[in-house]
């Protein structure tokens, strides 16, 4: 603060002060993804006199699906996804609402990623108000908002088993979308990995699709999702093999050809030797569906784990606010249970709550009467649980040494041995810790974030998607706690790679390239020691040289 | 898990585990003195772990210390901090070119040696490389990984018998006469003989409650991060307003422009990137046009303490007798083996055995303004600017 009476003074030139880009638009109520969740938000807020934008990242490009970005893809994109202009028409033809929006007024951008949400905060406040990062086709750009609805839906947990970097490997959700959203999914024989509602669920909708699904891998005694659903699937000829892993995806650079299952005991612990031999050339991965909320999370929103709403989530009030109160979550990115999963009314009304909280906020009087936003129901179920013994299962006890994370091709024994990476040609240094001289005091397990900066687990250019669920339950494994006790690995804007070039397309304004220093631009912080004068004081500090910048 | 040191205390308690105070910590212990650092988060959790890793502090009395100790330092603590020597840095016009001169003047007045080098030199040294105006091969400074090197001191600490307490703030102090008796955290009391605040920039108001004035202002400060790429035969390669190194990994690490003055208790636990990140994508495009492909998979920010005239303060107050502040003002990532070594000499014998430490005193702030944050415009955007 400055004092009273006191003249202000002109704020440093080399700080951020008055150079904010010019943000060339903005909107009032900013809908992220165009889900159900998305859409029925859109449409809830739509012609009620504030301007509404929808943006959904589908169509993907193709050179993001090659990097399994932003879903576990396994390389199973059928042709047609490298036509632009065709998948923006599938996409649309898919989702009939966005045509509704559209008549309704709002905004839809197709194939627009957001990357980064930035909120304007205290310790990030020389931007004139909240904007978000997007991408499309042609450039990255900034748009500004007054209220923000995020609706990202899931992605899947990735599950480590040898092989399983092999083309054909992939997430169920992945293969959901190339089937129902783009209608290219090249898979022709299937075994679903996870018995849970929403992998059963996908599998089912995959076969309606003329996906064959040879079989239902599940490591627990019994299949946790829909008897009935479970039915459809034998009934077309699914074997069910429970108390059973993927030990091992086989087949060649090219893709799949079989995988080796092997039977388990609740310990996870091989209880045969004999591998049994199945062949498909697809392995849909649906050990676990998992809210995603990267944008939320890196955007400063406060998460914490509900094992009942599948995972790390936006910590919600009755009208799906986060933290940020001019941030919302809705759909699967506020999180996943059985029910929500099975009925698509859930997720629309989470969408149409939060536009009416957003609206509210916009000065718009909310229409109808209050109501309260969905809460998980249905029988207790244990997200932790169910991912820790697939990881011990099929990590810990597999025969071999799993690489966990590919990206970066660290196996689990490197994470548990905090080994360094590869090009540090993996010394071992004598006295060398292991994950238990990292665990802090007050810290009930290593933290994920301290691992990677270690072993790099989850440090590379899929920004962490496949592995991070898996390294989080190593960690808890490993100091034998549970699953909550492991802190979440932050997110980092940019949430998608983007590329420099595209990223430094970014309009700028002239003040920025007028005053740009390296390090805090102070001519006195660079003085050699030999030339510092014996007293500082700020009327008799030198401003002029030597130049700033070093 | 049984709390480590939780009980008693330590002959010298150093508050901080970032690298100033770990590092002092290590020197302490390797001369065989019980130390106890106490840190209120995780080890290297704060802008330790989120520097741009560069160690070329040519105008600082440290300087030649600094130098010495990096190519040594694996050795030294035994475990690898991914130095690598020597620094390229590139101009792309004549103001840079000029600016850059200044590391070649103060090596030189040290005794090391700096080559000028042409475009030509400069697109077949560093294949990212474009159209340069030209540059210098600094055959001096260098760089390290800032994760792997705050752990390696933490561990070649308890090596050496130290004790690390993290996730332990201390809160405030014990005081004898004119000594400080020990320091007071959630987790109970600790005496000391001797204390060593390196808190980052928590010093001043620590310092404070002691009756010690450390003038200290924050900031945000932010990088970005690409995907690895081929490795260029030298890792420290920047200029065009930019620091940062390609990663042994490959990845380019870079950061620069404005920062953003933060007050102290705003800061929270985390500091969050902004679109500055766009700003330095763009600088890093035109520093290595021939890497405009490869993507940005993340960023990051810290908060960084600096003095107002930006250089570090290294002392022992006068007014108490067995207290030691150290504040290395937003370069002492790579200063932190000398200044670490600079805090150990202190505290045993009260002065600096291998460098004069005279400018890096308080006493030259003795007549500093009260208001010097604003007449210096060092305020956050709410307060100061707009
Ligand atoms: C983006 C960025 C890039 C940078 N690039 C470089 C570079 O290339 N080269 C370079 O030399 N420097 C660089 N720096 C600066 C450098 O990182 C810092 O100067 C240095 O890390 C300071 O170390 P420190 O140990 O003194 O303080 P910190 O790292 O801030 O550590 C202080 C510690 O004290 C703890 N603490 C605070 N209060 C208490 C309390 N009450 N009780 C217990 N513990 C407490 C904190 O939790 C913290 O861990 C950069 C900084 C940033 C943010």
């Amino acid at each position: 603060m400055i004092p009273p009476g006191s003249r202000p003074h002109a704020p440093d030139p080399a700080s951020v002060i008055g150079k904010a880009p010019p943000i060339g638009e903005a909107t009032d109520l900013l809908v992220i993804g165009a889900g159900p969740a998305g859409v029925s938000a859109a449409l809830a807020a739509a012609g009620r006199g504030v301007q509404v934008t929808l943006v959904d990242e589908n169509p993907v490009p193709l050179s993001a699906m090659g990097e399994e970005v932003p879903l576990h893809f396994g390389g199973r994109m059928g042709a047609t996804v490298a036509n632009r202009n065709a998948m923006l028409e599938t996409v649309l033809e898919a989702n009939p609402q966005l045509a509704e929006a559209v008549d309704g007024g709002v905004d839809v951008r197709l194939g627009t990623a957001a990357w980064g949400l930035f909120p304007r905060r205290p310790t990030t406040n020389w931007i004139g108000g909240h904007v978000v990062g997007l991408v499309d086709a042609q450039r990255a750009y900034l748009l500004g908002f007054k209220q923000v609805i995020v609706a990202c839906g899931r992605r899947d947990m990735g599950l480590a088993f040898e092989g399983w970097e092999r083309p054909g490997v992939m997430g169920a959700s992945a293969a959901y979308r190339l089937a129902k959203t783009y209608g290219a999914l090249d898979a022709r024989t299937a075994v679903l990995l996870g018995g849970g509602t929403e992998a059963l669920q996908i599998a089912d909708a995959l076969s309606e699709q003329g996906v064959r699904i040879a079989a239902v891998i599940e490591q627990a005694e019994a299949i946790g999702g829909p008897a009935k659903l479970l039915a459809r699937l034998t009934g077309k000829g699914a074997r069910v093999l429970t108390g059973h892993v993927i030990q091992q995806a086989i087949g060649d650079s090219r893709g799949l050809s079989a995988v080796g299952v092997v039977a388990v005991d609740e310990h996870g612990r091989r209880t045969g030797q004999r591998l049994e031999s199945i062949e498909c050339d697809t392995v849909l991965l649906g050990v676990g569906a998992v809210p995603a909320i990267e944008l939320i999370e890196a955007g400063g929103c406060a998460v914490g784990f509900q094992p009942q709403r599948g995972g790390h989530v936006p910590l919600l009030d009755g009208s799906q606010r986060t933290s940020l109160p001019y941030v919302y979550a809705a759909g699967d990115c506020a999180g996943i249970w059985p029910s929500k999963t099975l009925c698509e009314t859930v997720a629309r009304r989470e969408g149409a709550l939060a536009a009416r909280a957003a609206l509210e906020a916009l000065g718009v009087p909310g229409a109808g009467a209050p109501e309260v936003a969905p809460v998980p129901d249905g029988p207790p179920r244990d997200v932790a649980l169910e991912r820790l013994a697939w990881v011990r299962a099929s990590i810990l006890q597999a025969p071999g040494d799993p690489q966990v994370c590919q990206c970066e091709e660290v196996t689990c024994a490197d994470i548990l041995s905090l080994r360094p990476p590869r090009y540090l040609g993996r010394p071992q240094a004598p006295g060398a810790r292991d994950l238990r001289g990292l665990a802090a005091l007050g810290e009930l397990a290593p933290h994920p974030d301290a691992v990677k900066r270690l072993t790099r687990a989850g440090m590379g250019s899929c920004q962490g998607r496949r592995c991070r669920e898996q390294i989080a339950a190593l960690l808890a494994l490993a100091a034998d706690r549970p699953l909550a006790d492991v802190s979440l690995a932050t997110y980092r804007p940019p949430v998608r790679p983007l590329r420099l070039d595209q990223l430094a397309g970014l309009p700028e304004s002239p003040a920025m390239a007028q005053h740009w220093d390296s390090w805090f631009g102070m001519p006195t912080q660079w003085v050699p020691f030999w030339r510092v004068p014996a007293s500082y004081t700020v009327a008799t500090r030198s401003t002029e040289g030597p130049e700033a910048g070093e | 898990m049984s709390p480590e040191g939780a009980e008693g205390g330590a002959a010298v308690i150093v508050i901080g585990a970032g690298v100033t105070g770990l590092s002092a910590g290590w020197w302490l212990a390797r001369d065989g003195h019980d130390v106890l650092v106490i840190e209120a988060g995780a080890i290297g959790w704060a802008a330790s772990g989120r520097n741009g890793g560069g160690c070329s502090h040519h105008h600082s009395p440290l300087f030649l210390e600094e130098q010495s100790l990096w190519p040594m330092l694996d050795e030294l603590l035994g475990y690898p901090t991914e130095f690598r020597p020597n620094r390229i840095r590139i101009a792309l016009d004549e103001r840079q070119f000029r600016l850059y001169r200044r590391a070649l003047e103060n090596g030189a007045r040290q005794g090391f040696r700096t080559d000028v080098l042409d475009p030509k030199q400069i697109r077949e040294l560093v294949p990212f490389a474009g159209e340069a105006y030209g540059g210098y091969f600094y055959h001096f400074g260098g760089h390290a990984n800032p994760h792997r090197t705050v752990q390696a001191y933490a561990w070649a600490l308890q090596d050496h018998g130290g004790r690390i307490l993290q996730h332990t703030p201390v809160l405030g102090f014990d005081t004898r006469a004119n000594r400080v008796a020990g320091v007071r955290t959630p987790g109970g009391a600790f005496a000391c003989d001797h204390l060593v605040i390196a808190a980052g920039p928590a010093t001043g108001a620590l310092a404070a409650q002691l009756g010690v004035s450390v003038p200290l202002m924050s900031a945000r400060a932010e990088m970005i991060v690409t995907e690895p790429l081929q490795l260029m035969g030298t890792g420290g390669v920047d200029g065009n307003g930019l620091y940062g190194r390609q990663t042994l990994r490959g990845n380019l690490a870079y950061g620069g422009g404005p920062h953003e003055w933060v007050e102290l208790q705003d800061m929270g636990a985390r500091a969050h990137c902004t679109v500055l990140q766009a700003s330095i994508s763009r600088r890093l495009c035109e520093l290595l046009p021939k890497a405009g492909h490869a993507r940005v998979i993340r960023s990051w920010a810290g908060f960084v303490e600096n003095t107002p005239d930006g250089r570090p303060v290294i002392d022992r107050p006068a007014s108490l007798e067995n207290l030691t502040v150290a504040t290395l003002s937003s370069v002492g990532f790579g200063l932190s083996p000398a200044a670490g070594r600079a805090v150990r000499d202190l505290v045993v014998s009260g002065s600096c055995g291998f460098a004069d430490l005279s400018t890096l005193g308080l006493a030259r702030f003795a007549g500093l303004e009260p208001g010097w944050r604003a007449l210096q415009g060092w305020l956050p955007a709410a307060a100061g600017g707009e």
